[in-house]
């Protein structure tokens, strides 16, 4: 019961480590018809920057807003020269550029940082493991990356649904030409949003740094989950993105902690081990099968 | 003029293992059969890509299952112990050859009849998921080699023939590239191929015509499924090695690239592209180990600068040149 109450809250910190990541990306998809795949290039320029500062000075807070600033400035730079070029063309276009945006920025990382996984600080407040219920110790840390999704969530909810800017976007996620055709400067739009994504993804990668290695290739590996979401989710759906964000880091970690576990009842321990890490690996993206065989356009798909 | 091209190009192909052993490269000669077999499974992705106007993110998948029933059917043939207890192994080129086509075939006709009822981002995000899904189950498969993959000692036999002998190999795989482009070609010139075109175009209107797009549509991505599936066989013999690397999602952005590079929807496209491709590739690795970040902003412009890719790039040079000498 303890194991399972705490792996649930792992997941619940994956799905809210998810929710980062997709509620840029679901908006930069719904709003300009961008695929973006250099989104978890943004995640890992966040990480480098932040975790570099950090260690600099010796201080995690202080990574914070390197990690967001530094993840900011790249997105808008990426936005100014890259993808406003792309937001005419059509999504094999945009696939391919930011793809090519991808192999760049892991090697300029590379070259900056080398191969290796870098150190990364843990917050001294939060580095040691609190009694959250008789028997249940857990990662101060890790509860602190679920309270700062929470509430980013919630700024989210209220900048989307009670602020001018929100409402824009929300307009733009239903219907673009008709925004653009009322007069509203959409392009400013379009980098508000982007730098938005941005930030996002800076934070969740600097706040991913104690927990996953901060490395080169980081990004991508959990990109394709935050497709899987932003998909799952519906297409520039905020709301989407966190209920499939949540939904999907709980059954990941959940087919990931206790699937081995369960196949070795049947079969050998090392063959279990492996087919019961593959077959967790490909749950999120089975669900995603399912789910757009019922709903092609996701869950809360905006403009359906 | 096309003709001539074409018949000097063959003739060159035919030369290239003379040529590179007296130049006294033979890495050169594997590099040329890397671009035949790539170009394959490129001008499969191009037949639903660019003349279908399905933007497939998983054609590596099918790729990858060729590869993997030459490797599971070599790895039976030598424990002598049948797949599933009654599919006994084999090493004979004849055998493995066709069934990868017919094995990948018939897993791009599952995944495109459940992905096809998508589009846009999501058919995109589906084939997606499907070829990871494959990558991860042969990841875990322990039995053919997990996340090691499969070394294949031995290339598949044929008439006899040496096929440790690269040339051999080469001409081997030249003649079924051959086989592959002219079925290709007519298929593009049949009447299905121009129902396939019509859909890209406007899939309302063929639906008007009479023409049922979601049929025809999975009929193209079984094809092109199969086409991957062959050049995954034939790369598996070639490299005697197969692994999961095969189906990574990289892999399908790679083939992607090669299409993109040649000219999306071009017959000539894809050799082109993967020939570029490959050969920008060996050439910045020996350069320097940051070789992806040149390729990457090579990418950049090219996607950024042109439309059409390389054929359309050499079209505006040429545009260009003629501009300025007048």
């Amino acid at each position: 019961m303890i194991l399972i109450l705490e792996q649930l809250l792992n997941g619940l910190q994956y799905g809210v480590m998810l929710f980062l990541l997709a509620a840029g990306l679901t908006l930069i998809f719904g709003i300009m018809g961008v695929i973006n795949l250099a989104h978890g290039s943004l995640y890992m320029v966040g990480a480098y920057a932040g975790t570099w500062v950090a260690t600099a000075t010796g201080s995690y807070w202080l990574g914070l807003p390197a990690a967001l600033a530094a993840a900011a400035l790249t997105g808008f730079a990426i936005e100014a020269l890259v993808i406003r070029r792309l937001y005419a063309r059509d999504h094999l276009d945009q696939v391919l550029a930011t793809f090519a945006l991808i192999l760049t920025f892991n090697q300029l990382i590379i070259l900056g940082f080398g191969r290796q996984p870098v150190f990364t600080l843990m917050p001294e407040a939060f580095a040691v493991s609190i009694e959250l219920l008789p028997g249940l110790f857990y990662p101060p840390y890790r509860l602190l990356i679920i309270a700062t999704g929470l509430v980013v969530a919630l700024g989210l909810y209220l900048l989307i649904n009670r602020t001018k800017i929100g409402m824009l976007v929300r307009a733009g996620a239903t219907n673009r030409d008709m925004v653009r055709a009322l007069g509203v400067d959409i392009r400013l739009l379009y980098t508000i949003v982007f730098g938005l994504g941005a930030l996002l993804a800076g934070l969740a990668g600097y706040m991913a740094g104690p927990i996953s290695a901060v490395q080169v290739g980081m990004g991508e590996q959990i990109l394709l989950a935050t497709f899987v979401v932003v998909v799952v989710g519906g297409v520039g759906s905020i709301k989407g993105a966190f209920v499939a964000g949540l939904m999907l880091g709980i059954i990941d970690t959940m087919l990931r902690a206790f699937l081995p576990g369960l196949l070795r009842h049947v079969m050998p321990a090392s063959e279990a081990d492996a087919l019961g890490i593959g077959i967790a690996s490909m749950g999120i993206y089975l669900l995603m099968a399912l789910v757009l065989l019922v709903r092609p356009k996701g869950l809360f798909a905006a403009g359906a | 003029m096309q003709k001539t091209l074409i018949v000097v190009g063959l003739i060159v192909l035919l030369l290239v293992p003379t040529l590179t052993d007296l130049a006294g490269q033979p890495a050169l000669l594997s590099l040329v059969t890397r671009i035949l077999i790539y170009s394959i499974a490129a001008a499969s992705l191009n037949f639903i890509l660019g003349y279908g106007g399905m933007v497939s993110f998983g054609h590596a998948a099918f790729f990858g299952v060729g590869g993997y029933v030459v490797g599971i059917l070599f790895v039976h043939h030598g424990s002598g112990e049948p797949l599933l207890g009654f599919i006994p192994g084999s090493n004979q080129l004849l055998v493995t050859l066709p069934l990868a086509v017919i094995v990948a075939g018939a897993f791009a006709g599952l995944v495109g009849a459940l992905s096809l009822r998508t589009s846009g981002v999501q058919f995109i995000m589906i084939t997606l998921a499907f070829a990871q899904m494959l990558y991860f189950l042969f990841v875990s498969l322990k039995t053919y080699g997990g996340e090691d993959g499969i070394i294949i000692r031995r290339s598949n036999e044929l008439f006899g023939l040496d096929m440790r002998d690269k040339a051999v190999m080469y001409y081997v795989i030249l003649v079924v590239w051959a086989g592959f482009f002219v079925l290709l070609w007519r298929l593009i010139q049949s009447s299905f191929g121009t129902v396939i075109k019509g859909i890209r175009q406007n899939e309302r209107r063929m639906a008007a015509l009479g023409f049922a797009p979601y049929r025809y549509k999975l009929y193209a991505f079984v094809l092109a499924g199969a086409g991957a599936g062959l050049a995954g066989a034939l790369m598996a013999n070639f490299l005697r090695f197969t692994s999961p690397d095969m189906l990574h999602w990289s892999k399908s952005g790679e083939l992607m690239i090669m299409v993109i590079l040649g000219g999306v929807g071009s017959f000539f496209g894809p050799i082109l592209g993967a020939g570029a491709f490959l050969v920008l590739e060996s050439f910045l690795a020996g350069w320097s180990e940051h070789w992806p970040l040149a390729l990457g902003l090579i990418l950049l412009v090219v996607v950024l600068g042109t439309k059409g890719g390389l054929g359309g790039l050499i079209g505006k040079l040429a545009a260009w040149a003629t501009r300025g000498r007048t």
